[in-house]
């Protein structure tokens, strides 16, 4: 199959559903002319033309909000925040507007949205471009949210997203533009809320998403050599998120490691752990065990920065822990 | 400083202008006006002793006194055009042509509300009939109202966005994004502030320096203009003029109705912080006051027709009350999980 790169599947998901949808639109800071800092919309302004690729002001409030008065309106419009970290800015239109109109109004609205959020740590990038919101929005009802990690499920993921009449909050992972992968010229669809197993194991479970999906990923294939099988489940849609697949794989392997990138409190992780332990406290034989970033604003200094977010150590030491009394 | 705020208002505004029909309006149409903000006046007048009386509850923020606002912009106004509302939202819903059974149903909380008993008087929305949704957080109604625009500007359908919001919306930031972004891309949008000097319990004055909210139009590149907002007609020309603008696709104006809060932020608001005393000459100033005054002055109708629309308005009001206590249900206990999602998915 072809191998392209994840900017190029993105640009390609949205390439593709806007030439099949007329209605579909691409808003934000510098996603026209310069085709986003990071080349994801390169060369949409000139397929598709300035009323569908729009350079906004720096107004995230705003922009996101006429994101969501022309989705209610007949557009199915895709909002990009430069970088996640300034989802900060629209938060009302997000979680007091587009999650709650649709409840609020007993039904009578739709509301396809999709934000795209370039999200994640790593290259120094410091405390106000490096972080992962993820655990906010799950804590909304009212918001799907997905984060995709390989370039097959991005475009697919992105198609699904494009076409859900629901608000969807779409992390990309920042640092995974340039990775590449096998992604179908033609268009295709990958579903919300069916996570994917990466790695077949039997003696421990590691939950993960986006780039710790990679890094867990790494791990288990290390410590397949020292004898220890890892089963890896990348969730790809945090909301919904499949339970199903993530306690089958408890069921047999009876120990778990949660593994993400935000910081560790309050964490998605967090509420994972919990779930499973609702679900199938029974199934575990040891402790689930949260990797997550550390509980301090992402610092500058690259060796700072590596103290702070996980890895594929942090991850095999998780592993460890749980198989600690085995 | 409540006379300060008041002298405002008479000096720059006068709310005294005088009524007077625009060229080639029928009395029957003016007749239809004043029903309509009839129909707000003894709506809220109601909503507010229903809330006393404990039979709807929550917040709910009464229209009385800005009746010409809504009713004057609305008429302005295409059946298929969009409004985008505020916390304030009843007036609204009423100008707009919507069903007063459903939006008293949905002010009891009742599943045959237009919300489904999910919103409330914050919350009313009349989507298909093009009004966008009352809301409760000042000012996040108003990119909705440029969004609004943005679709239409995209999809050719010639439909004009109405954003309503109060002198308090306009310092929020999302106001100078919103009419920014309107007046960059020309979208068909008027940004009508009913400007009641008040915000909650804070006047215009103390907040802002230049409480000539018109003119920050200027600073955006597009018109501003300065209404009697007491005065129905007054309204309906300015925003008539706008919409026609904006339906040429020559983008947004700013429309400031000056008018007065007459009564509370919200119905229970008995005011303690306020000079009641300054307030009181503004109820002869009072729109619906003024228009019966005209209607009968100028012979266009007489007393008797005029109580006819007074009485039919206190038994069409009557009869929503009846309704929403006899004929309507409470929601029943499965639908808190419906409307959350698209075709009703549950995500747990």
């Amino acid at each position: 199959m072809r191998i392209i790169t994840v900017r190029e599947a993105l640009n390609e998901a949205m390439s593709q559903e806007m030439a099949r949808d007329k209605t579909v639109i691409l808003m934000g800071c510098d996603v026209a002319v310069r085709g986003n800092p990071f080349g994801v919309s390169k060369g949409l302004l000139q397929k598709l033309g300035p009323k569908r690729i729009i350079d906004t002001p720096i107004s995230e409030a705003g922009f996101t909000g006429v994101g969501v008065g022309a989705a209610a309106m007949g557009l199915r419009p895709i909002v990009e925040i430069l970088y996640s970290d300034w989802i900060t800015l629209a938060m009302d239109q997000i979680v007091n507007m587009a999650a709650k109109m649709r409840y609020m109004f007993g039904g009578n609205i739709e509301m396809p949205l999709v934000i795209r959020a370039p999200f994640g740590a790593g290259g120094g990038n410091a405390a106000q471009h490096s972080q992962s919101f993820e655990a906010w929005f799950n804590n909304v009802p009212g918001l799907k949210v997905a984060a995709p990690i390989t370039a097959y499920d991005l475009k697919g993921m992105l198609t699904t997203a494009i076409r859900d009449n629901n608000p969807v909050i779409f992390f990309e992972h920042k640092r995974a533009y340039q990775h590449k992968g096998e992604v179908p010229e033609e268009q295709y669809t990958v579903p919300f809320g069916k996570a994917a197993i990466r790695r077949e194991g039997k003696d421990i479970t590691i939950v993960s998403y986006s780039m710790m999906a990679l890094r867990s990923i790494e791990a288990a294939e290390e410590l397949e050599k020292e004898g220890i099988s890892c089963e890896v489940i990348d969730l790809r849609s945090l909301v919904p998120l499949d339970y199903d697949t993530v306690m089958e794989s408890i069921r047999k392997t009876n120990r778990v490691v949660v593994a993400q990138e935000s910081h560790l409190r309050g964490s998605l992780a967090s509420d994972i752990v919990a779930e499973i332990i609702d679900r199938g406290f029974d199934y575990l034989d040891a402790p689930p065990i949260r990797v997550g970033s550390l509980n301090v604003p992402m610092p500058y200094n690259i060796g700072l920065e590596n103290m702070v977010v996980p890895n594929k150590e942090t991850i095999k030491q998780a592993v460890y822990k749980a198989l600690g009394n085995k | 400083m409540a006379d300060k705020i008041i002298d405002d208002v008479l000096d720059k505004c006068a709310c005294t202008t005088d009524l007077k029909a625009p060229k080639g309006m029928q009395g029957k149409e003016q007749l239809e006006l004043y029903r309509k903000m009839m129909q707000i006046r003894e709506f809220d007048t109601k909503v507010k002793d229903l809330w006393m009386e404990n039979k709807i509850y929550g917040l709910a923020h009464s229209y009385v006194g800005a009746e010409a606002i809504a009713v004057g912009t609305c008429h302005a106004l295409n059946p298929d055009d969009a409004i985008t509302s505020t916390h304030r939202g009843h007036g609204h819903v009423i100008a707009k042509g919507g069903d007063i059974k459903k939006m008293m149903a949905e002010l009891f909380g009742k599943y045959e509300g237009y919300n489904h008993g999910k919103g409330g008087s914050m919350h009313i929305a009349d989507v298909k009939n093009g009004m966008l949704g009352a809301t409760g957080i000042v000012g996040s109604g108003m990119p909705l109202a440029v969004g609004s625009a943005l679709a239409a500007d995209l999809l050719g359908n010639k439909k004009v966005t109405i954003c309503f919001h109060g002198d308090g919306g306009t310092n929020q930031g999302v106001w100078h994004e919103s009419v920014n972004m309107a007046a960059a891309w020309s979208l068909p949008v008027l940004f009508v502030i009913e400007n009641n000097q008040m915000a909650i319990g804070t006047e215009l004055n103390k907040v802002t320096k230049m409480t000539d909210l018109y003119k920050r139009a200027d600073a955006y590149g597009i018109p501003g203009i300065l209404v009697d907002g007491f005065n129905v007609f007054d309204v309906y020309k300015a925003v008539k003029q706008g919409v026609d603008r904006a339906r040429r696709g020559e983008g947004p104006s700013v429309i400031e109705a000056r008018f007065l809060r007459l009564l509370g932020h919200f119905v229970a608001d008995d005011q303690w912080y306020r000079d009641l005393e300054a307030v009181k000459p503004y109820w002869d100033l009072d729109p619906i006051v003024r228009m019966r005054k005209y209607l009968i002055e100028q012979s266009i109708s007489s007393m008797e027709e005029i109580e006819k629309i007074e009485k039919g308005v206190v038994e069409e009001i009557q009869e929503a009350i009846r309704h929403a206590s006899e004929d309507c249900s409470e929601p029943p206990p499965e639908t808190l999980y419906t409307n959350i999602y698209a075709n009703d998915e549950r995500i747990s």
